[in-house]
């Protein structure tokens, strides 16, 4: 290394006039030397060489195989968005409103604080429990602006890392992909709870409560606020009774994921019942929001971590220790999603025409699944039960087909969906129901 | 009822916002905060320029955008574009595909993820970084699973770069260590390495096999040259070698908000950037999944808009050029009222802050009788500064300085 070094003596690898406007560094081909010693970094091993690629995003593989797809029926029913009955992208009405306000006030462009925009993180709070709920009123709530549903689970999966070290959580059988994901990564055990039954394609509610029953005292357990990803199934108003009873018993610390609020029924307020049954309890407990689907800002990235603390002064020191790890992640959050949350929240008629889109929205996925049910009732003579169809709710359904079946959907009938057999309303155009219905009476019957 | 939260205990205090809260909690009319890191207009106002402006009127007109989630390593042609910006159009690295770029969350984010992936993939967890440094870097590093060391920098007798210092604690690194460059405008002291030093750093790391993580937040702003301003890094890249390097588009375009950047992997084969781009999704995807759209697209933007890019380069100049006058300025005051000292050192650093060189305890004073707020390491923002504020900072400096030796 010293020769190399003494090799190199004065001569400089670069021009030395530096004109600053026009820099050239010349190239290899013009400097035999520089040629050298680049040759020399090439011929190196890098000292990545040893990282291997790592497993292909089983959700991402779905999209891309359905656009290499040259089938003139083919349909995705993969996807995680919201797609109109013409199956194309939707950005709401009162979105665009709303950024045209802001363009219009011309708003400026500096750093948010570290919690996010203020006026965000009190009009999420609100949608949430309720404008006048006590734990509002008596500032108990802890609220950090996210970067959506992800961003702000891992906020809250880095606080339990710290302040709750070895404690578990505890997450649905099955859940979205994402969630192990958060808590490996940010190094907090996890282990799962029974939920979806495949016998009924419904909730196994006794091996649900079994199982949270088990768990260590004081676990975190993760629950699905509405609209459950992937299977679409909710517990219904009186299982929520019970499972807060096991949880309260327990000591656990309810840790809810609600990235569905007003798009599941339609109604923000019957969709945040599971939230508010909680809070009326006066338990100490975690809520993630994301703005993703219920106001289509996905690219946004907008969402809130809220900690529903046993006093105001808990929720300060908690708020400054969420902080605190936002820091060093990503110093404060993106502005432009909040501002139009906070823009659409706080104007009335806004808020009314963001209620009236929404009711759309999830109007639109009720509508397909009733047309898809009416579908395969008619088409297949089996007798077999197609209504848990209409039960389960949301964006998702499971519909109970197996990998070889969903392969079949996939090879013979050109449907796009996960190996798990999970189907994307959002997706599915009413035009496309008997299709669908089709594909899924061959699938079901005809393969095993 | 059974608390757990309540044994939560506060977060200490970032040093950096309780100046902040200071200065807003004084009720004096003629208070000064020289602590914050944002750029502020002759009239001491926020500044949105106009070229950004534009451009998010022309994506707000344009009717077929959408809000879908961006891929992963987040939007292509900002990528694309970003990368460009920093190596130049013609290098060589870009032509053998050997780049990888991720659209992050700003400087701050880009760093993050960069020292995560090397946490992961990196054969050495140490990390160094200069002294001083900007105070987020230790937190950022440590966290994503690095061990944080320092090597020299800043010399308080000379207010200038220790060179010999320097070399000397980057020649003792274990090989493979990383090592974070800050490409221009260092914060917090403002001093640089001449092109020369540049050279010499280049030779060094590289014969030491130590891996360079480039810190660049003020690219453009900090000489008014984007491409003055690029020459530490494109020596760096010129050779052959890796490197990562962290962009932020908070200063040099007014984004702060937005938390614009991306991080660059620097390889040596198509084939390594390949399994380097795949491992880095793996980072980003339990963090945050994808990153924002909206600061991405007015980046994108400006740099493809061959008429938006001038007009940018312009204001981005006006902004440095208010900058360096205000050095120039503060320099004339100090010198005109004959302030006890060498107080060169203002025109000589460059970018957005200067160590002033006061210490801790003339400091606190400044704040206490003077309203005047700045970081306890006597680091002032020259941005937040105006002629018409100049003359009082120069007065209050004067006192400090005469009242406490």
């Amino acid at each position: 290394m010293a020769s190399l070094m003494l090799s190199l003596g004065s001569t400089s690898l670069l021009p030395r006039e530096i004109n600053k406007d026009k820099l050239k560094l010349g190239t290899s081909a013009s400097n035999p030397f520089l040629k050298a010693k680049v040759l020399s970094f090439l011929l190196k091993p890098s000292r990545f060489e040893g990282i291997t690629m790592a497993p292909p995003d089983p959700i991402l593989g779905v999209s891309e195989a359905f656009k290499a797809d040259t089938n003139g029926m083919k349909l995705n029913l993969g996807v995680g968005a919201y797609r109109t009955e013409e199956l194309q992208p939707y950005v709401l009405n009162v979105v665009k409103k709303a950024e045209n306000l802001m363009l219009e006030r011309g708003d400026n462009k500096e750093y948010l604080p570290i919690e996010g925009l203020a006026a965000f993180n009190k009009a999420t709070a609100e949608l949430l429990f309720g404008a006048g709920h006590p734990v509002i009123k008596e500032q108990r709530v802890a609220t950090i602006q996210g970067l959506s549903g992800t961003g702000s689970l891992r906020l809250a999966a880095a606080l339990i890392e710290r302040y709750f070290p070895g404690a578990k959580v505890v997450i649905s059988s099955p859940t979205w992909g994402n969630h192990k994901n958060i808590f490996n990564d940010a190094k907090v055990p996890w282990s799962e709870y029974r939920y979806y039954d495949p016998k009924t394609i419904g909730l196994d509610f006794e091996g649900m409560i079994a199982d949270i029953k088990e768990a260590p005292e004081g676990s975190f357990i993760l629950l699905h606020g509405c609209a459950h990803n992937p299977t679409g199934i909710d517990p219904t108003p009186e299982q929520w009774v019970k499972i807060a009873d096991v949880i309260q018993e327990k000591n656990h610390i309810p840790f809810f994921d609600v990235a569905y609020q007003g798009f599941a029924s339609g109604s923000l307020d019957e969709d945040a019942a599971s939230v508010r049954l909680f809070a009326e309890r006066g338990m100490e407990f975690f809520v993630a929001q994301s703005y993703s689907k219920n106001l289509g800002l996905y690219a946004e990235r907008i969402g809130a971590i809220n900690v529903v603390c046993s006093s105001a002064d808990a929720a300060t020191r908690v708020k400054s220790q969420l902080k605190r790890i936002a820091r060093p992640m990503y110093s404060n959050p993106p502005v432009h999603g909040a501002r139009i949350v906070a823009n659409v929240v706080g104007d009335v008629t806004m808020f009314s025409e963001w209620k009236a889109e929404m009711e759309m929205m999830a109007g639109r996925i009720k509508t397909v699944r009733q047309e898809l049910y009416d579908s395969l009732v008619s088409k297949d003579k089996s007798g077999k039960d197609w209504s848990f169809i209409l039960k389960q709710i949301g964006m998702f359904s499971f519909t109970g087909l197996n990998k070889a079946q969903s392969d079949n959907m996939t090879d013979k009938w050109h449907v796009y969906m996960t190996k798990d057999g999970r189907i994307s309303l959002a997706g599915l155009s009413l035009a496309k129901c008997e299709y669908l219905a089709d594909a899924i009476i061959d699938s079901y019957h005809n393969v095993s | 009822m059974n608390s757990i939260l309540s044994s939560v205990l506060p977060a200490p205090e970032d040093p950096v916002l309780s100046v902040i809260f200071a200065c807003r909690d004084d009720p004096s009319p003629v208070k000064l905060n020289l602590s914050a890191g944002t750029y502020r207009t002759e009239e001491g106002k926020p500044l949105v320029l106009d070229v950004v402006r534009r451009a998010e009127q022309q994506l707000a007109n344009d009717l077929s955008r959408d809000k879908e989630y961006l891929p992963l390593n987040g939007l292509p042609e900002f990528n694309k574009l970003s990368t460009k910006l920093i190596l130049g159009d013609d290098s060589p690295a870009l032509k053998e595909n050997r780049v990888v770029t991720t659209q992050c969350l700003s400087g701050t984010g880009s760093l993050r993820v960069g020292a995560e992936f090397l946490a992961t993939h990196n054969k050495e967890s140490v990390i160094f970084v200069p002294n001083p440094t900007w105070g987020n870097h230790p937190r950022i590093f440590t966290l994503a699973g690095l061990s944080v060391q320092y090597f020299r920098y800043y010399d308080p007798k000379s207010r200038g770069l220790d060179f010999k210092g320097m070399l000397e604690d980057l020649g003792a690194a274990p090989p493979g260590a990383i090592v974070v460059l800050q490409a221009c405008a260092h914060n917090p002291t403002g001093v640089d390495p001449t092109f020369e030093q540049w050279e010499k750093i280049r030779r060094l790391v590289r014969s030491k096999s130590l891996l360079p993580f480039f810190d660049s937040a003020y690219q453009g702003f900090a000489s008014g040259s984007l491409d003055a301003d690029a020459q530490a890094v494109r020596m760096f890249v010129a050779d052959g070698g890796e490197c990562l390097i962290a962009q932020s588009y908070a200063k040099n375009m007014g984004l702060y908000g937005e938390r614009i950047g991306s991080l660059t992997i620097v390889c040596t084969s198509e084939d390594v950037a390949k399994k380097v781009e795949n491992q880095v999704l793996l980072v980003v995807r339990p963090m945050y999944l994808t990153p924002p759209i909206h600061g991405a697209s007015i980046v994108a933007t400006i740099l493809k808009n061959s008429d938006m890019y001038n007009d940018w380069t312009i204001e981005l100049k006006g902004m440095a050029d208010r900058i360096i006058s205000m050095r120039q300025q503060l320099y004339a005051a100090l010198e005109a009222r004959g302030t006890p000292g060498d107080w060169s050192h203002i025109i000589k650093h460059i970018g957005m802050f200067t160590f002033t060189g006061l210490s801790e305890e003339q400091v606190r004073l400044m704040a206490k009788e003077y309203h005047i707020y700045m970081t306890y390491d006597g680091r002032i923002s020259m941005a937040s500064l105006s002629s018409k504020t100049v003359p009082q900072l120069a007065d209050a400096i004067h006192a400090v300085v005469t009242r406490i030796a």
